[in-house]
């Protein structure tokens, strides 16, 4: 199986990129920064009096949301980071010369990669995701409602995003790939963000931006997914307003659709395929 | 059958024309040196014989196959020019890997020999991207041989040697030739190329410039004569043997043939010319590479 080599390599690879080593640090960082928060939101006194078990949980819901949004940030960057030097950087370095003279196909090389880089991004997700509701879990006694749901949400959208970083490592230098993916990812957030607000306004041609965006690179359709899996719907609807209408960035009405998540799925196949046939024909 | 069938390669980067009809052949057990100036194509002649840039024209077989067939590259070993290698892992691994990718059954044993051809035994186990460019080339060399090619390419593979690596590499390629591997090598250093190759394609701007064997290239060879009190007559027996160059009292006579000199210098004593040295050679290929270029031009 060459394809599950390419992919090994490309976890061995990742394990030993410096990229690890600030992806490890940023997380500890931001980990030991939530549960100081947390810790201090369950003992600290608002008008005399500690936050009743409703205010509790809406408001570890958004917290949650928020902490999550960073690591799915961290994800990204390491991700996006990760898959730029994977291909373009072997190309200009010359390591490919002597890969891609053996009785292999490209797609099989670029696969192999796709899915060490998928296993690397979804492994990271998953522990840091867990390590933070434990966390939440012990200051507050939160625990999210759909908490396998939304990792796999979460770890899918940087499947996602390292899908068009492998594409641009195909076409563009590894740092660029890297920056433009990154860039496309924040702006289709921001674009999710203005939608948010002009549903939550029932401004309709506002509203479609967020949409629009959504389809056209799914990582923020699938975030606000998963932030609905790990927010408490309870304390939501006790809430109400706009917030609950779209609003609010670190709150989300929309649960994952089979139609959003075939999309998203068509869309990543698509996209695969299309950096595939970029680097088959693409001269070494 | 033929180790590589090329016919009619032509490739363009944009406006520049980097490979313009070039055909060739390796047949098995032979081996080919390409030769030419920098920028003549060479490297992308390689390349698109393997599979690695698209030509805009041309077929190219590889051991029987069309090189669009990923199973045409099974039995081939390729050094690059630009020869780099996964940094993180040790030299042994980079074997492992490429045997694992070639498809090939090699035995432990057999795999530790290819790092000790290079003379890399003893650092197997050390991480690559710990080792000098020249290390690297032979790890580079020992990745081209570990899979039991039939068909070796090197592309400039002594460009980070030194001299005693150079002599490595050569008896390598004669080992190779013993036993019965082609071999295309792309060097700078002709007398490498010289030394041991079976034929040379020589390529100018893109276009094959003069190929053949050796002795087709250089032709018959020359006898170098120093000789005092030369008369008429001693330069008319000399002319008689082949084309003559005078330079003061150095005469070189061309294209001659060798078992013709003992009667000539006996002649030449016998008309009072005085012979202080007589010394059969060959052209180089130097020479007659930088005579083909030259014309070219």
């Amino acid at each position: 199986m060459i394809v599950l080599t390419f992919a090994a390599l490309t976890l061995r690879e990742a394990a030993r990129r410096k990229v690890l080593r600030a992806l490890a640090v940023l997380t500890v960082v931001l980990l030991a920064l939530s549960a100081w928060g947390f810790h201090t939101l369950v003992t600290k006194e608002f008008d005399g009096a500690q936050l009743t078990s409703g205010e509790l949980r809406l408001i570890a819901s958004q917290l949650l949301n928020l902490v999550m949004f960073g690591l799915s940030l961290i994800a990204a960057l390491g991700t996006a980071f990760l898959a730029g030097p994977t291909v373009a950087g072997e190309v200009e370095s010359g390591t490919a010369l002597a890969i891609l003279a053996r009785p292999i196909r490209r797609s099989t090389v670029l696969t192999g990669k796709w899915l060490g880089l998928v296993a690397f991004g979804g492994g990271f997700i998953v522990l840091a995701g867990l390590a933070q509701f434990v966390i939440v879990y012990a200051t507050t006694g939160y625990w999210p409602s759909d908490p396998v749901t939304g990792l796999a949400l979460l770890a899918f959208q940087t499947a996602v995003l390292l899908t068009l970083g492998l594409l641009f490592s195909t076409l563009i230098s590894p740092m660029a790939s890297g920056v433009v993916a990154v860039g496309l990812f924040g702006a289709t957030w921001i674009a999710g963000v203005v939608g948010g607000v002009g549903r939550g306004l029932g401004n309709d041609s506002v509203a479609a931006v967020g949409t629009v965006s959504q389809i056209l690179l799914p990582t923020d359709g699938l975030w606000r997914s998963a932030m609905y899996a790990f927010q408490d719907p309870a304390a939501l609807l006790g809430f109400g307003g706009p917030a609950v209408k779209g609003g609010f960035p670190f709150l989300s009405d929309t649960p994952i659709t089979w139609a959003y998540l075939a999309w998203a799925v068509a869309w990543t196949a698509l996209v695969l395929g299309l950096a595939a046939l970029v680097l088959r024909r693409r001269d070494l | 059958m033929n180790a590589v069938w090329a016919s009619g390669l032509r490739k363009r980067y944009r406006k520049r024309t980097a490979v313009d009809g070039v055909s060739f052949s390796v047949a098995r057990g032979e081996v080919l040196g390409l030769l030419g100036p920098n920028g003549a194509g060479k490297t992308t002649v390689i390349k698109m014989m393997l599979g690695l840039v698209r030509p805009d024209a041309g077929e190219v077989m590889l051991l029987g196959r069309p090189v669009g067939d990923p199973q045409a590259r099974a039995r081939v070993g390729y050094l690059p020019e630009l020869f780099r290698y996964q940094p993180w892992l040790s030299a042994k691994e980079v074997l492992d890997l490429h045997v694992r990718l070639a498809g090939a059954d090699v035995p432990e044993g057999e795999r530790r020999d290819t790092l000790a051809l290079v003379g890399l035994a003893d650092r197997a186990r050390d991480r690559v991207g710990g080792f000098s460019k020249g290390m690297q080339q032979r790890l580079g060399l020992a990745v081209a041989l570990v899979a039991r090619p039939e068909f070796v390419v090197l592309d400039e593979p002594t460009s980070a040697l030194d001299p005693v690596g150079r002599a490595d590499v050569r008896d390598i390629l004669l080992s190779l030739k013993e036993r019965g591997v082609a071999v295309l090598l792309n060097s700078h250093l002709i007398g490498e190329v010289e030394r041991v190759c079976d034929r040379v394609v020589i390529l100018d701007r893109g276009r094959v410039a003069a190929s053949g064997t050796l002795a087709e290239l250089l032709g018959g060879r020359e006898l170098r004569l120093r000789l005092e009190k030369v008369t008429s007559e001693a330069e008319e027996r000399l002319r008689r043997a082949g084309p003559v160059h005078r330079d003061g009292d150095l005469f070189t006579v061309v294209d001659l043939d060798v078992d013709v000199i003992p009667d000539l210098v006996a002649d030449l004593v016998a008309l009072g010319v005085r012979v202080h040295s007589v010394e059969p050679g060959r052209v180089s290929l130097e020479d007659r590479l930088l005579d083909i270029l030259g014309s070219e031009r």
